[in-house]
């Protein structure tokens, strides 16, 4: 049953061992160790899970690992900072904007947000908000959120 | 230990003597200081506390945990701003036993008040003690010295460090009363909006949360539960798991108690799926599905407690009316998780856990085990964010079984989705009968009576395995309903006693216990009494044909309380309100004792019947600030929690099971619906801090419903304020 499966994985090519129809979460969290993506449901319901697959925020707690092979480029939270360490300017809105409280959401709303300005980079409210649907955060700091997307979006518009 | 009179003494007490302390004059707190504040009555030692490292660097060590409540930072805080350290070379050490003071649980909003006020004293002391110690290696008087960035410097020049000072020596001294704190003049950090340095941790996705603890030679693990609390396991076909699930290390069977481990965690998930499908339990005990609950819960045996009776009945009432707030969800978005390892040849358990109280669990879980308290070690480690009593506990201790089963391997146990629905303890249902008479001249209550049916509050283990779950479900199962423990008042009338000034006021309490397993949840039973006082005033008001502002400030004597009403009331009188919007308020003083909140709520409603998107305006008086943007950030939080709570959250049962089992079926908050929040905080540095957390829970409620009637004409009192029911009336 088990199959060595390649991935691209923020920018690295990964290969692991496993099932092929393992979800993409538990090969990210067990086998490559990232912290990034989180379990919250297991059913595409809250978006604590979430990557972008390309240019896509999908959420990875169904998505069998090889629909995910072939080149498909892979970005958990891990992959948005430059090597350098510098934070990705969304990343850095959250911080400035204190956009968490238990912060275990966190990697969805970035995610999501990340994939959003991407391709609407002066995005306005009811965009980013959009953008964040698959979302759930139970402390509630998605108005931080929505503050710290709208951040960036007034940075795009000035560069 | 005896925890609840003592802990009482000391909330009383830190309160008391918290306030001339921090007041204007000295010459009381001596005076009034015959029990240290916050925790260190328990724990008077400095080095409880606080230890200087060698590197100069300052660990400070806190017996709560962090829940995204920011108190890592607010303990931080105080150390830095005593010892005039940058926050960069303060360091926090979270709840853990053996090492960290015991502070039971981090609950109730009293973790300012109890811990980070600890933490401040133990670093005035501490200062106090360096500064003497430098004083004489530096030949020097304490006064002339100046301390900064944990370095002491004398008159001519000489410097020491904290290090250098301590020489390897701990601070083991008594905190002792009076001590001289920093002048509030002065404050760098104290009372500002100091960012949370995890915040950047958990953005660049480094280690943070239990769920992100690994071990080399961790097992996975899920357990089997049932559809109904009471059903049992009939059968369980093991080799045919084994075969449908070939990565299956290990079953574990203890009565009805199922856990299942693989050295994958997907596998653990697949031997689940596969037994929610194949492996059969008894039926369990009929729900009482099919009727209004709010009926059914007075129907049900009670006990009755008179929690207050001042003057005389409440004959003739003005106005009766009755409300209901349904069973609601903690919810956390990562569902409850831990990790356990057994040593076999030292009988040794180590457990990490995000439980809000790793003493309480340690006893529990001794209790569970049958080893000794001393065997057992409990490191706290941050989860997703709790909101009270959820799974947290229970799943330590399903960890710690098959720990204990499994001994020599690190055992992950992490509950799916439907294991936090299905089986955390829910916040009780509640129904409230309401009524009131004024004299309408004055425009004064002149009587009260608050009638209160509900479930317990609080279920917490504290030192008694019979309340973790897996307990009782093993093949000799412990059972709380047995141990006597439970306190069945707990949390129920919080905040059931009006704040207003009413000469003759009843309060009757009826618990009973209901169909659902129930704990602490965020502001316990304060949000639905404040749901109801708040929702009745305004409908008193009416009634009485007074504003429901000046109703509120005539009735009130607390001089913070009105300043918190009338700031409000400003904010409100700047709004305009259209065509099918509404404006609506409330108020309460969260324990009647901690912060004071007014909520300020606009809705719109359109045809379907939905308030959506609302604006919501909080004014919080939580005395003194130690961090701006941490109070607002709770604030901000509670009013869109609250929000969702009131407008859409309602746990729903047929007559076999919980059918709230997923966030479709228990729907919460999505992004486009999500409320704008403002939080305009009234500082009172001079004033002790007060527990803010759960305060804008209740106010939040009644606000939503008040703004509903002024928009709709309809009074909705029972909750959720769903879309079917403000649909206007012809």
């Amino acid at each position: 049953m088990e199959a060595d499966i390649t991935l691209i994985v923020n920018g690295q090519s990964q290969t692991v061992r496993v099932d092929p129809a393992t979800p993409l979460l538990y090969v990210l969290r067990d086998q490559l160790q990232l912290n990034g993506p989180k379990f919250g449901c297991g059913l595409m319901q809250c978006g604590a899970c979430m990557v972008i697959l390309d240019d896509v925020a999908w959420p990875s707690c169904q998505l069998p690992v090889h629909d995910v092979t072939g080149g498909i480029r892979i970005t958990t939270l891990e992959g948005l900072a430059k090597p350098d360490g510098t934070l990705h300017p969304v990343q850095q809105a959250f911080v400035d904007e204190q956009a968490a409280q238990c912060g275990f959401c966190l990697n969805g709303m970035v995610m999501s947000t990340v994939a959003t300005l991407q391709q609407y980079p002066h995005a306005d409210e009811e965009t980013i908000r959009n953008g964040m649907m698959r979302v759930l955060c139970r402390c509630c700091v998605q108005h931080r959120a929505i503050r710290a997307a709208q951040k960036v979006v007034a940075a795009n518009k000035k560069s | 230990m005896p925890t609840s009179r003592r802990h009482f003494l000391q909330t009383a007490g830190c309160l008391t003597i918290g306030f001339s302390l921090l007041g204007s004059t000295w010459a009381m707190a001596a005076e009034a200081a015959d029990e240290l504040p916050g925790s260190l009555g328990d724990y008077p030692r400095i080095d409880s506390w606080l230890e200087v490292l060698a590197d100069g660097r300052v660990r400070v060590l806190t017996g709560k945990i962090e829940l995204g409540q920011g108190i890592r930072i607010a303990v931080a805080q105080m150390a830095a701003e005593e010892l005039n350290l940058p926050l960069s070379r303060v360091e926090v050490v979270l709840a853990e036993t053996d090492r960290t003071p015991n502070e039971g649980y981090t609950a109730g909003s009293g973790s300012i008040e109890n811990s980070a006020t600890a933490v401040r004293y133990a670093a005035a002391a501490a200062r106090q003690k360096l500064l003497a110690l430098a004083a004489t290696q530096l030949q020097a008087r304490a006064f002339q010295l100046k301390t900064q960035n944990g370095v002491v410097t004398a008159p001519n020049g000489q410097t020491r460090t904290f290090a250098q000072l301590l020489n390897g020596q701990k601070l083991t001294d008594e905190v002792r009363l009076p001590i001289a704190l920093k002048p509030k003049a002065d404050y760098q950090y104290v009372g500002k909006a100091v960012p949370r340095p995890e915040m950047e941790r958990m953005v660049r996705a480094q280690e943070y949360y239990v769920q992100d603890l690994r071990f080399p030679d961790m097992l996975h693990a899920r357990v089997l539960r049932p559809l109904n609390y009471d059903s049992k396991l009939v059968q369980f076909d093991e080799k045919e798991l084994k075969r449908a699930v070939p990565g299956l290390a290990k079953v574990v069977v203890n009565g009805s108690f199922v856990g299942l481990l693989a050295e994958r965690e997907y596998d653990a998930k697949l031997a689940q799926d596969w037994g929610k499908l194949n492996v059969r339990w008894t039926e369990g005990k009929a729900l009482p599905a099919g009727q209004p609950l709010k009926d059914y819960l007075r129907t049900l045996p009670n006990t009755p407690k008179r929690v207050q009776d001042k003057g005389t009945p409440t004959n003739a009432p003005t106005l009766r009316a009755s409300y209901y707030k349904p069973y609601l969800m903690h919810g956390s978005i990562g569902p409850s998780c831990a990790v356990a390892r057994f040593d076999d040849a030292q009988r040794r358990l180590e457990v990490w856990t995000h439980s809000q109280g790793v003493y309480p669990l340690r006893e529990a879980l001794a209790d569970l085990l049958k080893i000794p308290v001393d065997s057992i070690h409990v490191k706290g480690v941050p989860g997703s964010g709790c909101y009270g009593h959820n799974g947290a506990d229970d799943v330590a201790a399903d960890a710690a079984l098959l720990a204990v089963a499994t001994p020599g391997r690190h055992v992950r146990v992490q509950w799916a989705r439907e294991d936090e629905h299905c089986w955390e303890p829910y916040g009780s249902a509640m129904v409230l009968d309401l009524a009131a008479r004024l004299d309408p001249t004055t425009g004064r209550l002149t009587h009260w009576h608050q009638q209160v049916w509900t479930d317990t509050h609080s279920n917490r283990p504290g030192g008694n395995a019979d309340k973790l779950l897996p307990a009782q479900y093993l093949a000799h199962p412990r059972r709380p309903a047995n141990d006597g423990t439970t306190d069945p008042s707990a949390g129920g009338y919080r905040n059931a006693d009006p704040l207003y000034a009413i000469p003759n006021l009843r309060v009757d309490a009826y618990f009973f216990r209901g169909p659902l397993r129930v704990s602490a949840l965020r502001a316990l039973g304060a949000y639905g009494n404040v749901f109801a006082i708040e929702s009745f005033m305004d409908e008193l008001a009416e009634k009485a044909g007074l504003d429901a502002w000046d109703f509120r400030l005539r009735n009130l004597q607390d001089k913070r309380a009105i300043a918190v009403v009338e700031r409000a009331r400003a904010i409100a009188r700047q709004q305009q309100t259209g065509e099918n919007e509404g404006l609506g308020f409330a108020f309460a003083q969260y324990k009647n004792k901690a912060a004071y909140v007014a909520v300020v709520a606009k809705v719109s409603i359109h045809e379907e019947g939905t308030p959506y998107r609302p604006q919501l305006w909080a004014v919080i008086d939580a005395g003194e600030v130690i961090n701006l943007d941490g109070l607002k950030n709770q604030t901000e939080g509670g009013m869109i929690q609250s929000a969702s709570w009131t407008l859409m959250e309602e746990v729903k049962f047929d007559q076999h099971q919980v059918r709230s089992r997923h966030w479709e079926a228990y729907p919460i908050f999505h992004f486009d619906e999500i409320p704008y929040v403002d939080v305009t905080v009234i500082n009172r540095p001079t004033e002790p801090p007060l527990g803010a957390g759960e305060a804008a829970q209740g106010p939040t409620a009644a606000a939503l419903a008040n703004a509903v009637y002024r928009a709709t004409g309809k009074r909705v009192r029972e909750l959720p304020l769903r879309p079917e029911k403000l649909t206007r009336e012809v």
